[in-house]
This record gives C-alpha cells, sequence and structure tokens, in this order.
C-alpha cells in the first residue's frame, strides 16, 4: 500500500494529475454506488467526476489515516446527499414502491403460517471476525450487497453504508418510515440468506454459488 | 402470537428504533422457543457489525481487528 502521507500538495498539476492516478482505480465502485442511490446514470457521473475533483482540491485534508477508498467515498456521499436534497422529492414515494419484484421471492423462506420452511432457517454463523479477516469473504459480501434489488440497496446502504438516519433517509427518498422499515427488513432478509448460501452454510461447496 | 415472518420484522426494526416493552417480551419470548429466529436475530447484529466494518474499509486493511 503506498504511504499517502507523502503525497505533494495537490495545486500543483504534477501532483494532481498523480492523485487522479491514485483514484483512478476506485471509479467503477464510485460510479456503481452512485447510480444506485441516485437511480440515474448521468447524474452518477457528475456526482463521481465532482467528488474526484473535490478530492483533489482537498487533498492536503487527506491525512492519510482512513483508507484512500473510505475517504474517496466520503466525499462522495456528501455529493450524493446534495443532489438527493436539490431533486427534492423528484423520485416520489410511487416510483421507489412497487418496481422490486421480489416480494414473492422472501415469501418463500416462510411457509403459509409465517414459520421458516426448513431449508431456509437461518443458521449459525459463528464468529464473523474469522470471515471478516478472509479476502474471499469480502468478496462475496460485495456480490451479495450488488444483488439487492435497487429500491432496498438504496435504503439499505444508505442505512448502513452512509450511516443516515431513519428521518434523514425518508427525507431523501420520498418514503414513509413504514416504507422504509419494509425495505429494511427485506434487504436484511435477503442479504443475511444469500451470505448463508454462499458462504455461511457449512455443507454447501462455495464454488457452485459464484454470481 | 406472532409467527416467525413477523418476528424477523420486529428484529429488523429493533435496529431502528427502540421498541415498546410489548414488543421486547413477545421477541425474548420467541427467541427462546425458535432457533431460526434466534439465529437471524444475531446474524442480523452481526450483519450490522460486518457492514460497519466494511464501512471503514476494513476489507482494504488488515480485516477484522475491528470486530472485536
Amino acid at each position: 500500500m503506498i504511504d499517502h502521507k507523502d503525497l505533494p500538495p495537490a495545486d500543483e498539476p504534477v501532483a494532481a494529475f498523480s492523485w487522479s492516478l491514485e483514484l483512478e482505480p476506485f471509479r467503477v465502485d464510485m460510479l456503481r454506488f452512485a447510480s444506485v442511490q441516485l437511480n440515474d446514470p448521468h447524474l452518477a457521473e457528475d456526482a463521481v467526476q465532482e467528488a474526484m475533483i473535490g478530492a483533489m482540491k482537498n487533498a492536503h485534508a487527506f491525512a492519510g489515516k482512513a483508507a484512500l477508498k473510505t475517504w474517496i467515498f466520503a466525499i462522495l456521499r456528501h455529493k450524493i446527499a446534495d443532489i438527493l436534497r436539490k431533486r427534492q422529492r423528484l423520485v416520489t414515494a410511487s416510483s421507489l414502491q412497487g418496481s422490486d419484484e421480489d416480494e414473492e421471492d422472501l415469501d418463500g423462506l416462510f411457509d403459509a403460517r409465517g414459520h421458516w420452511n426448513p431449508d431456509d432457517r437461518p443458521s449459525h454463523w459463528g464468529d464473523p471476525e474469522q470471515s471478516a479477516r478472509q479476502q474471499q469473504f469480502w468478496q462475496v459480501f460485495e456480490v451479495c450487497l450488488n444483488h439487492l434489488p435497487p429500491n432496498q440497496s438504496r435504503a439499505f446502504m444508505m442505512r448502513e453504508y452512509l450511516g443516515l438516519d431513519s428521518g434523514e433517509i425518508c427525507t431523501e427518498l420520498g418514503l414513509s418510515l413504514s416504507n422504509l422499515h419494509v425495505l429494511l427488513h427485506r434487504s436484511r432478509l435477503r442479504l443475511q440468506k444469500c451470505l448463508e448460501l454462499k458462504w455461511f452454510q457449512p455443507n454447501q461447496p462455495r464454488e457452485e454459488y459464484h454470481a | 402470537m406472532k409467527n416467525c415472518h413477523e418476528i424477523t420484522r420486529l428484529v429488523s426494526q429493533g435496529q431502528e428504533r427502540r421498541l415498546s416493552l410489548g414488543e421486547r417480551l413477545q421477541l425474548r419470548l420467541h427467541l427462546l422457543m425458535c432457533r431460526g429466529c434466534a439465529n437471524f436475530e444475531k446474524n442480523t447484529r452481526k450483519l450490522h457489525r460486518l457492514m460497519q466494518a466494511f464501512a471503514r474499509g476494513q476489507n482494504e486493511k488488515t480485516p477484522g481487528d475491528d470486530l472485536k
């Protein structure tokens, strides 16, 4: 890993160029994340571009303490929040509901009386620390996050990744609190199921579940 | 009595707001009797911790240290 403390100030053109090379590897991830959050590829492109420029302007503020990816995503997070606030409620509650066609899918976890189907009953995960030490686990983790339906992903990532509180998310997405709770509940069920299938379920060969 | 589907909804909401005393009692009672929901409740908290580690870029550096 490069020691970012050694980076020169970005007011010199050469330094700015070297910064843009440093940030380039994160562009794809940033673009994907911004696209899901904003539900608009052009706005997402703009947000990522602005975050990159913002990062280069403020290179001196990067203390080298946080991972570079965490830092650039923090800047992107603010850009996204700005854009969401500016466009107010163009994404209305009605456009957020109903387009994720996953209801049947999740009902399939439970029987008609609302009890777990035997195959879908959650299992004991053991110690997540052990998984967290393995690079392969984080690859699976990202695959599962990326497989959430867009509405669930947007809500879940705002809550658990961007760390926004329920009120902020409801305002930004034009959702009622109970709608938000439904999305978060479904995304937790779905993510856990995905992680069980691809990682935690002991008797399944992992190779079969590559997405 | 709430069924498992409804209990998972309560577990998820427990991450978002403070559950009422009645809800917490219902939840506790069900979790004592139901292995599946008890695992779901534990895994929900583990998932939250994993997300925090993920947001800190834990997957980028020495993973696991912050989960203790």
